[in-house]
């Protein structure tokens, strides 16, 4: 069964105060699906003033929406959980069209954890609570948790419905009113959501602004309006927009790639069952969402005995990817998200094999027929080599997979950490002990352990050293767009005594 | 100095020349990570705060090339030419608005080349 591409309309505006509304320059941008390089629709084109409208307009709102009780924010995100719910094909094909990605991932994997997400942070404000503890017998110690105001929101285009749904569900529970800027790559699925959910909350509560980075990014990130940055993207831009809000003495977050390990005991092979099984496919993992994911296991680790054995197999399930049309259900991996990533990959794929890396699968784009030939596809790729290659030590960003094996544990941990990232890792082993100590040695935000790729609302999730700091997912993301308001209580009637 | 680390095509020079005509002194920064990362990004001059840990990797048409340090110790046995494609990217690198992303093409240095440049 195959999809066809989705109908847009021929323009769309941004989201602001409630309402679709033009830019003010009148400018739009093109934007193209990567499937077939042909157009979707014409995006707002932002600037500095429609920024300062959004700023404007989220500032005018938050009081009252910061007053609101849990109980009926809740029920909002509920709302748009149920929405997005009863449309989840017609958001799936938006987002397949726009990023490239296939389309049975959209449907089982980007679409429905968006609507958990909302539904997490719906359940989280309704179970929590503010603490309260009794310093002395007249004095006590008031936790308020209080929202932030208006938040500046930047994300990126690899998941551009699930990290929008990563990021607005918890700042709006917290009371938080929301400047949002989808990558201009991929503005569809933010747009279509708004659609739906235009008349859910109050206006000025979630704002949509599209545009470029210089020209829209900036202004919002260094805006003086907005109390705090959260940001999903690359080092240069992480640092610049700390730098901006260091001006404003405002808080940010920070998520910021990685190179993540996947390393590979021997004893995964021990049995020829079901585990290894699981192993093999937790390896070929790297061509997930044709390897445009942040944790992408971009690195194997495998131990030397088991080295040969363990990498036919992979190799060979990863030749099984079935490169096809996206919109088409047997599509197990879609096209690169644009023309830029696309040139990209294939120049680290070059640096690689020049730096002596062995290609044992892929190591080339990849030619699909018809409309799709203007497409961006690159086979899934395996290189082996050493941990100080480049291929081995930058994010690359496609379906490019570095491979070298290890002794011991101690040789493992070694090469895990020898990287300026710390997002996640993956560990693979049926030794009980080595499935504690190992994930304790890695110097990594999320360490899956006999898994890869999941992302449940439930568990926290951000990095270590220069993939940034602060956690998405879990209640702890809440205490990142909030403030404590401590209340301090004197119920003793007597004076200090010194005036 | 006779050797380099960087290189610049003539489409490059044209956008960096259109960009410089518009905002001025520039520099370049190279960037890690996600996404749109490892990628070269060009800024004004005075945007990005430098210190000691950002490398001159060189000067392109007078505009400095820069890397963090950190990067740096692997990057620096490869040769950089600095080119644009047609494309997109959420940075803040100027050039994004005209359509086009610079992108590098990396090749390892040569012997002279790593002898003249790392020792």
């Amino acid at each position: 069964m195959s999809y066809t591409k989705p109908k847009f309309k021929e323009k769309y505006g941004n989201f602001i105060n409630g309402k679709f509304v033009d830019p003010v320059s009148g400018e739009y941008f093109e934007n193209n699906s990567p499937i077939d390089n042909t157009l979707i629709a014409k995006y707002a084109r932002s600037g500095k003033e429609d920024v300062q409208n959004a700023v404007d307009a989220a500032n005018a709102a938050k009081e009252d929406w910061g007053n609101t009780s849990a109980a009926s924010r809740a029920a909002l995100l509920n709302k748009v959980a149920d929405i997005i719910e009863e449309h989840l094909e017609e958001f799936a094909l938006v987002e397949t069209c726009d990023n490239g990605k296939a389309i049975r991932e959209t449907i089982n994997a980007d679409v429905p954890l968006s609507i958990d997400h909302w539904r997490y942070f719906a359940a989280v404000i309704r179970a929590e609570e503010g603490s309260a503890t009794e310093l002395d017998e007249n004095t006590l110690s008031m936790n308020i948790k209080e929202p932030l105001g208006v938040i500046a929101q930047i994300i990126p285009w690899n998941f551009p419905l699930l990290m929008l749904s990563w990021k607005l569900p918890p700042a709006l529970a917290a009371g938080n009113c929301v400047v949002l800027k989808p990558a201009e790559q991929t503005p569809s699925t933010a747009t279509l959501l708004m659609e739906k959910i235009a008349d859910v909350f109050p206006p000025g509560v979630i704002n949509i602004i599209h545009g470029f980075g210089p020209e829209a990014g900036k202004p919002l990130a260094s805006n003086p309006g907005v109390d705090k940055v959260a940001f999903t993207g690359e080092t240069t831009t992480g640092q610049l927009i700390m730098q901006y809000a260091s001006k404003n003495l405002n808080p940010v977050t920070m998520e910021l790639g990685g190179k993540s390990p996947n390393i590979f005991f021997n004893s995964v092979m021990d049995e020829d069952d079901a585990f290894l099984d699981k192993a093999i496919e937790g390896a070929v993992l790297f061509a997930f969402n044709q390897g445009e994911v942040c944790t992408c296991p971009s690195r194997i680790l495998v131990q030397e005995d088991i080295y040969d054995a363990f990498m036919e197999k992979v190799v060979a399930r990863t030749k099984a990817i079935n490169q096809t049309n996206p919109y088409d259900v047997n599509c197990m991996m879609g096209a690169q998200a644009s023309n830029d990533q696309y040139e990209k990959i294939l120049s680290y794929i070059k640096i690689g094999k020049e730096e002596g890396a062995k290609v044992l699968t892929g190591g080339d784009a990849c030619k699909l027929d018809g409309d799709l030939a203007n497409g961006f596809y690159i086979q899934p790729t395996i290189l082996e080599g050493h941990n100080k290659m480049r291929v081995f030590q930058e994010e690359i960003f496609g379906p490019v997979v570095a491979v070298t094996k290890f002794k011991d544990e101690a040789e493992a941990i070694e090469i895990a950490n020898d990287t300026l990232y710390g997002l996640g890792a993956g560990v693979w082993t049926r030794d009980a002990h080595q499935l504690y100590q190992i994930p304790r040695a890695i110097k990594a935000g999320r360490v899956w352990v006999n898994c890869y790729h999941a992302y449940p609302a439930h568990a926290p999730f951000g990095g270590y050293k220069k993939s940034g700091f602060g956690r998405e997912n879990h209640l702890m993301m809440m205490n990142h767009y909030r403030q404590t308001k401590n209340m301090l209580i004197s119920y003793d009637k007597n004076k200090l005594g010194f005036f | 100095m006779k050797y380099s680390r960087l290189a610049i095509t003539e489409k490059a020079i044209e956008i960096l020349n259109q960009i410089k005509a518009k905002n001025g002194e520039l520099i370049f920064h190279q960037s890690g990570g996600c996404c749109d990362g490892t990628a070269p990004m060009v800024f004004e001059k005075e945007d990005m705060y430098l210190d000691d840990s950002d490398i001159l990797m060189g000067q392109l048409e007078g505009v400095n090339y820069y890397m963090s340090e950190d990067q740096y110790q692997y990057w620096k046995y490869t040769h950089l030419t600095i080119d644009v494609t047609p494309g997109r990217g959420s940075s803040f690198s100027l050039e994004i608005p005209l359509g086009v992303r610079f992108i590098i093409h990396s090749r390892l240095l040569s012997k002279e080349e790593d002898k003249a440049l790392n020792e």
